[in-house]
């Protein structure tokens, strides 16, 4: 069970307006999101393979930490 | 019928006054019914709002949308103060305009109009009105036409911010996860195109592809409206081919020929120094010196004026427009007007402010929902590339000769709630 290894990537995603500038996804996935000089994250824009496992439980963290619940993981077809 | 090579195409027949039902149809002939679709895709007639985007695919897109209710939005909202094309669009031919909606309502199947245009601008609601009213009492079957009339704002004529409007009664650009993305009225799919695109398709389906590309360049065919303002006798509405150069566009406009630079698009829009004045007004040539012909506005900046300081004026009110809906645009704007302002009146931090600003063109560009913030990234990005003299004499702490002489150029509104755009 649990993730299974698949080709692909995925990209951390935050929709700009819910987002209030919280910051807890910078803390749960510092890898993916940096927080800016206001607060709001800017996150990496390059997909990441879905095989790195502990980014997307980072990202999967974000996701679910977010008290706006701004932020959802998009899907891409392929890496880079 | 129009001759294939003749200017004014969509401005046509203007006399002062708008052109009523009668008159539009003994200028243009009936209105068409046919392959409108094909037509748009041969003529390669593009958006004029300013994203330029094929009005094609937009047209296709909804049309093989399901949908049993469908609907297209006429865009006159025209939230940059220095453009006044849709203003004189509709003061001389609103009925060019219904047409080109009503027939791409009939290549969608929808069966409503929405029309809209800012509540402010009052000669142009009533000559809508007027139009809308003149089409009613012909008693049209079909389609129906409906006047909205949302705030002055420049967001407010955002695609995303008209249809939220048309939903709830609220201005406010929403958050698209993908593009394109097909908005919706209630669970309408709504097509939006600006007006002067409008004009342009009705004339497309009666004169057909061909004579569109009788005027303009092989990548950017027909004509476009171009708002002159600035350094002129008296700010004026051209209609030229895309492809004239710039410096013939500004001798019709009555500009001064001896510009500093000439600000192009928009107020999201790029400076273009003087020395480029002879490219073409295309976006195949524009691009690649950074600029576009984005909603046709051309603000000539004099050899007199101060390129930064110009920059600093529109960003604060640009700063001032935004949504505050997204963190980014809501305190970046603000940061980057007041970076400006450090610049503008050097003092001992000039060279921070620089530092500043470059950094937080990096940090804000591409982080709002919709792209206003980067609309003035650009432009931030432009002026420090063109003026960039300028730029190096106010960082090292003396004004420039342009900001000595005290004159302004490009029309930057009264700010109403100044004092909240004080961040720091």
């Amino acid at each position: 069970m649990g993730v299974k290894r698949k080709s692909g990537g995925f990209v951390l995603r935050v929709n700009p307006i819910l987002c209030d500038g919280f910051g807890h996804c910078g803390e749960l996935a510092p890898d993916l999101v940096h927080i800016d000089e206001w607060g709001y994250p800017m996150i990496t824009t390059q997909p990441v393979p879905l095989a790195n496992l502990s980014a997307l439980e980072s990202a999967r963290y974000a996701v679910r930490g977010c008290p706006r619940q701004a932020l959802h993981i998009e899907r891409t077809a392929e890496t880079i | 019928m129009i001759a294939e090579r003749t200017l004014p195409r969509v401005l046509h027949g203007a006399s002062g006054r708008p052109l009523s039902l009668s008159q539009h149809e003994s200028a243009f002939g009936a209105s068409t019914s046919g392959p409108l679709l094909d037509h748009l895709e041969a003529s390669g007639l593009t958006g004029r709002g300013g994203a330029a985007f094929p009005t094609y695919r937009k047209a296709r897109l909804l049309r093989e949308h399901r949908g049993h209710h469908k609907l297209v939005v006429v865009n006159a909202m025209e939230g940059e103060p220095a453009a006044h094309k849709d203003q004189t669009l509709l003061a001389t031919n609103p009925h060019l305009v219904l047409d080109g909606a009503r027939m791409l309502a009939s290549t969608i199947g929808a069966k409503d109009i929405a029309v809209c245009v800012s509540r402010e601008n009052v000669t142009t609601v009533n000559n809508l009105q007027r139009a809308i009213h003149e089409r009613e009492r012909r008693d049209e079957r079909g389609v129906r036409f409906e006047l909205h009339t949302p705030p002055q704002r420049y967001v407010a004529g955002e695609e995303s911010a008209l249809v939220h409007w048309l939903n709830d009664n609220e201005s406010l650009p929403q958050y698209r996860a993908r593009r394109p993305h097909v908005l919706r009225i209630g669970h309408a799919p709504a097509l939006v195109d600006n007006a002067e695109t409008c004009a342009n398709v009705a004339l497309i389906g009666r004169f057909g592809a061909d004579w569109f590309r009788g005027v303009g360049t092989q990548r950017s065919p027909g004509s476009v409206l171009v708002s002159v303002s600035g350094a002129v006798e008296r700010p004026h509405v051209l209609e030229v081919a895309l492809g004239t150069p710039l410096r013939t566009v500004l001798r019709h406009g009555g500009a001064d020929t001896d510009p500093q630079a000439v600000l192009l698009g928009g107020y999201g829009g790029s400076w273009l120094d003087a020395e480029h004045l002879d490219v073409a007004l295309a976006d195949e040539t524009l691009v690649p010196l950074g600029a576009s012909v984005g909603a046709g506005v051309v603000v000539v900046l004099a050899r007199s004026g101060c390129g930064v300081a110009e920059t600093q004026r529109i960003v604060r009110w640009m700063a001032n427009e935004s949504a505050r809906q997204c963190g980014p645009c809501a305190f970046g704007l603000p940061a980057l007007a007041s970076d400006l302002a450090h610049l503008v009146n050097p003092g001992r931090d000039a060279s921070d402010a620089y530092e500043r600003l470059v950094e937080r063109c990096g940090v804000i560009n591409g982080r709002g929902a919709c792209r206003h913030p980067d609309g003035v990234v650009r432009l931030v990005r432009s002026a420090l590339r063109v003026f960039a003299s300028d730029v190096e004499d106010h960082r090292r702490g003396h004004a420039c000769a342009g900001s000595r002489s005290g004159r302004h150029y490009a029309t930057v509104p009264h700010l109403e709630r100044e004092e909240e755009l004080v961040w720091e």
